[in-house]
């Protein structure tokens, strides 16, 4: 595919540890994608009016706090409302292994907790944004 | 994360090692160096306690008196809090550093809509003075300092701190907070940052000229070279951008018609420790001694006591690494050995479960053990500066302090902290290094056991802290009771006159302390610091 991929980094909730957010939007533009950071403090609600303003392919959400499942549960929800289910949502962060499956039943397709290699998060974007 | 960077021949000798902040290492060290980097005894390091204080602002140092440790603890509401509390001071830790939730960081009470799910999950939720008289109840006040861990509303914090003093019947002109109260490295990292910056640092010129007269054992700034370094910058942009911070303060309250004698010997630092041990202990000397010329050259300070760079120097959690998550014990404790030979005041480590979430009471205690061992059985008490005179580390201790003179110098070029912040020149330069930092590790030119060099497949299970959504809907109900029985109008009105404090440009301290004394929430205040000052908005990252 010839079209550049649009990406979301978003931080939700209150948390301003962004070292992470801005190591992968950094990565995710070395890698030719086109990146919108959403900046710190954002309401799950600004997160989706952002990614269906900006068209983007991909919401990335970065979570250090333990909130991520009432986050994405949210999330997911109001994408769907707005008829932006198909967009692939990733989240990274502080995850712990025994929240994967419910971040997976509720829709959430790349999980990336910290220490994954950056090489492996574009790699798994550049897959599903092709196929799908 | 950051580690020296090596060359490594095909049959593993060393060819070459450069170190974060740019130094490369020799294989051997002798007189010639110290030559070469026109090292002088007298000059550059002097007696312990003396000028200009590279070997250690006291002359025994930790003969004369034991480091502080001060764990940062908080989660839940104030009664689990106070429990931690009385836990780590029964096992013997000195001070208390305390951790705020997110919501009470950001000056929301707890049953904000943006607070639901984050109520005492990373640390303490605080709404009113009801919430200080539990956390601090059955603690000495006049014997243990408090850390308070908070920035945009550090104020409100400090006023806090007064009120519960004088609730509990502790003399404000005794008690010692150290509140960090530092907005400008929260912009660079860490982000919880609410009020535009000229406001935000003249609520901390505020807290600061209040604290001369009234609240004179306090510490009223604690400036975060640490967050700046967990978000990319190296060890001498750490202390660079730390002191650049620390001068934007300083005249903020020299404005006011102060002497820099007359406060600068109560501001404190919160610096890091992780990485390369050499660069940790050359950074803290060279770091003393820019810092005491600073205040000597640049502001004229005349008192040697007003000199000291004093601090906690503490464990980073940027060293720790989710893999293999014991290796965070053996990684504390070098932090801990690195912060005893740079003559840390205070020390505290990230505990071993820190990569995962806050730490359990058994992980806490292991990092306060940590230290109580490098104090009582190692011999980290002994003797004073105990690495003085070593060739490498006197010409790498000469070299840091180029550094950090080159980064300051880079500074000052464009303008000052305060605009280099404003601009986002800091934020994107450090960010851009952490993820060539990322980039490197992946590329295995740089190591990190456990992680990308002798790593093991599989999960490592430890035990967790647990966050307890009952305490969410406690404090909620706490909140609403405070509000229910207070006396409503003596609230509203100190929070009129705060407002009006505020709008005339008056210290608001004096202010804000009858607003906490009235029971007036956190939200209450910082609500109208919001309204007053308006919110800082970000400057363009990517």
């Amino acid at each position: 595919m010839n079209r550049t991929i649009k990406v979301l980094v978003a931080k939700p909730g209150l948390d301003g540890h962004d070292r992470g957010a801005k190591v992968i939007a950094h990565a995710l533009k070395e890698a030719g994608m086109e990146v919108v950071y959403t900046g710190l403090h954002q309401s799950v609600e600004a997160v989706v009016q952002a990614a269906v303003q900006e068209d983007v392919d991909v919401v990335g959400l970065s979570i250090l706090t333990g909130g991520h499942l009432p986050i994405c549960r949210k999330l997911m929800a109001l994408l769907a409302e707005q008829g932006a289910g198909d967009k692939l949502v990733c989240v990274g962060g502080v995850i712990p292994s025994r929240d994967f499956e419910a971040l997976r039943a509720l829709g959430v397709k790349g999980i990336f907790p910290g220490g994954t290699p950056l090489s492996e998060t574009v790699a798994f974007i550049r897959q599903h944004v092709a196929s799908g | 994360m950051d580690v020296a960077r090596y060359v490594k021949d095909d049959k593993d000798r060393i060819q070459a090692v450069t170190l974060s902040s740019g130094i490369p290492v020799k294989a051997s060290y002798g007189p010639e160096d110290l030559a070469a980097v026109g090292f002088d005894y007298a000059r550059d390091l002097g007696e312990p306690g003396e000028y200009p204080f590279t070997r250690n602002i006291f002359a025994e140092g930790y003969r004369s008196r034991e480091w502080t440790t001060r764990q940062y603890t908080g989660f839940g509401t104030p009664r689990e809090t106070n429990e931690r509390f009385q836990l780590m001071i029964a096992h013997g830790q000195t001070g208390l550093n305390v951790a705020f939730d997110l919501p009470t960081q950001m000056g929301l009470d707890s049953d904000h809509p943006m607070a639901a799910g984050e109520v005492g999950r990373v640390g303490m939720a605080v709404d009113s003075l009801r919430d200080f008289e539990i956390a601090f109840g059955g603690i000495d006040l006049h014997r243990v300092g408090t850390g308070l861990t908070i920035n945009a509303v550090a104020a409100i914090m400090l006023a806090m701190y007064q009120a519960v003093g004088e609730k509990l019947g502790f003399d404000r002109t005794r008690i010692s907070a150290t509140p960090q109260n530092d907005i400008l490295k929260e912009v660079i990292g860490r982000g919880a940052w609410i009020y535009a910056l000229d406001p935000a640092v003249k609520l901390i010129g505020d807290t600061i000229e209040y604290s001369i007269e009234a609240m004179p054992r306090t510490n009223p700034v604690s400036i975060c070279g640490y967050h700046i370094r967990e978000s990319g910058a190296t060890p001498a942009q750490e202390m660079a951008y730390a002191f650049g911070i620390a001068n934007s303060y300083i005249d903020e309250v020299v404005r006011r018609g102060y002497h820099p004698d007359q406060f600068v010997g109560r501001f404190s630092f919160n610096l890091n420790i992780f990485g390369n041990l050499w660069e940790q202990v050359a950074k803290f000397r060279a770091g003393r001694k820019v810092w005491a010329q600073n205040l000597k050259d640049k502001y004229g300070v005349k008192d040697p006591r007003n000199l000291w760079l004093r601090g906690l120097f503490a464990g980073g959690g940027s060293g720790l690494t989710k893999a293999e998550p014991e290796n965070n014990i053996i990684r504390g404790a070098y932090y801990g050995m690195a912060a005893a030979l740079s003559g840390a005041q205070t020390t505290a480590l990230c505990s071993f479960d820190e990569a995962y979430t806050i730490p359990t009471p058994r992980s806490a205690l292991l990092s306060l053990r940590t230290c109580q061992i490098l104090m009582e059985e190692v011999g980290m008490r002994d003797t004073v500066d105990p690495l003085a005179g070593s060739y490498f580390v006197e010409t790498l201790t000469k070299q840091m302090e180029e550094k950090i003179r080159e980064e300051m110098a880079d500074i000052d070029a464009r303008g000052g902290m305060l605009a280099c912040v404003k601009d986002g020149y800091v934020q994107r330069k450090v960010s851009r290094q952490a993820f060539e930092f990322e980039a490197a590790l992946e590329r295995g030119e740089l190591v990190k056991v456990g992680v990308n060099k002798y790593a093991t497949e599989g999960q490592h299970e430890v035990d967790l802290h647990e966050y307890n959504e009952a305490w969410a809907e406690e404090k909620i109900a706490d909140l609403q009771e405070v509000r229910r029985t207070r006396d409503g109008d003596a609230a509203r009105q100190t929070l009129k006159s705060l407002e009006a404090a505020a709008r005339d440009g008056k210290n608001v301290m004096p202010f804000l302390v009858d607003c906490c004394r009235a029971y007036a929430t956190v939200g209450e205040m910082a609500d109208v610091f919001r309204e007053v000052y308006g919110e800082f908005a970000e400057p363009k990252m990517f």
